[in-house]
């Protein structure tokens, strides 16, 4: 009985991903693209749960579905409407939009052989774990201990990121030149 | 462990990032060609978390944590891009972006 419904949950979830996957790459507007993403995200962590990832899910809720993906609506909502005039299929198939498709679609093959070539064997029989796999406490001792080095590139890698963001943010002394230019012109 | 074992995450981390790919060469809008990179992180994320599960080592979800770590960086250095390009009124369509010069 559990075992149904832990199918059921998942088909759902999977199936809210792929779902979700294809509103976010066919959604004109990028404010619904940007909330099927966050229906994604969602959907992403429920498959974490159960693969056993709790703190991976409960990090990519609040990080991911959370932070990053208000700062994407606040941009967006900053650029204010946005919505491409033009589909890739609007003026019929162009050849660009059909060789994205196709090299989409060879990306997938090749995954899917590589995977049923090397590990298609070895797939069905997963290591025996605890109740402790995966959990925060677990999780962040590893990172203290074993992947300490990981840990503390991981946060030069976002400081560099937030300068990166602030430099791009901060208004060049040309530019406002520029404008004022402009303005009196 | 319960539900499906581990080859259908795989796939549907297969499909989720030729979807992503798609999105990335298909859209014009560089604030959805970055939406549809964060799919295709994911798609890795969930490989990483499902070969995690397989092998009941747990350096898999490690990484998948500094994956999102290195996408909420990107999202950032992406976001400040698109604001900076949007500033100087050009039009955000990558296919008319050429040049980096300001």
């Amino acid at each position: 009985m559990g075992n149904f419904l832990v199918w059921v949950i998942w088909l759902l979830a999977a199936a809210a991903c792929l779902g979700s996957g294809l509103a976010v790459v066919s959604l004109r507007t990028p404010f619904f693209a940007a909330l099927a993403l966050i229906g994604n995200l969602g959907a992403h962590a429920v498959l974490f749960l159960l693969a056993s990832a709790e703190f991976v899910a409960a990090a990519q809720v609040l990080v991911y579905a959370g932070a990053v993906m208000v700062m994407f609506l606040f941009v967006i909502a900053y650029l204010g409407d946005r919505s491409e005039t033009e589909g890739p299929f609007t003026a019929g198939p162009s050849w660009l939009a059909w060789s994205a498709i196709v090299a989409a679609t060879a990306l997938l093959v090749e995954v899917v052989v590589v995977i049923g070539l090397k590990a298609g064997d070895g797939l069905a029989d997963e290591a025996t774990v605890d109740r402790s796999f995966g959990t925060p406490a677990e999780i962040g001792r590893l990172f203290l201990t074993d992947h300490l080095l990981a840990f503390e590139i991981t946060s030069i890698v976002l400081l560099v990121a937030a300068i990166g963001g602030v430099i791009l943010g901060t208004r060049s002394r040309a530019e406002d030149e520029e404008e004022a230019a402009h303005a009196r012109a | 462990m319960l539900g499906p074992d581990v080859a259908w995450y795989l796939i549907v981390a297969a499909f989720l990032f030729a979807i992503g790919t798609a999105g990335v060469l298909l859209r014009r809008s560089p604030l959805i060609v970055l939406l549809s990179l964060e799919i295709m992180l994911n798609a890795a994320n969930l490989a990483l978390i499902a070969f995690a599960r397989l092998h009941g080592d747990h350096a898999g979800q490690i990484f998948a944590l500094a994956v999102m770590a290195v996408a909420a960086s990107e999202v950032v250095v992406g976001l400040g891009l698109i604001v900076a390009i949007a500033r100087r009124k050009l039009d955000l369509d990558v296919d008319r972006l050429r040049v980096l010069r300001g």
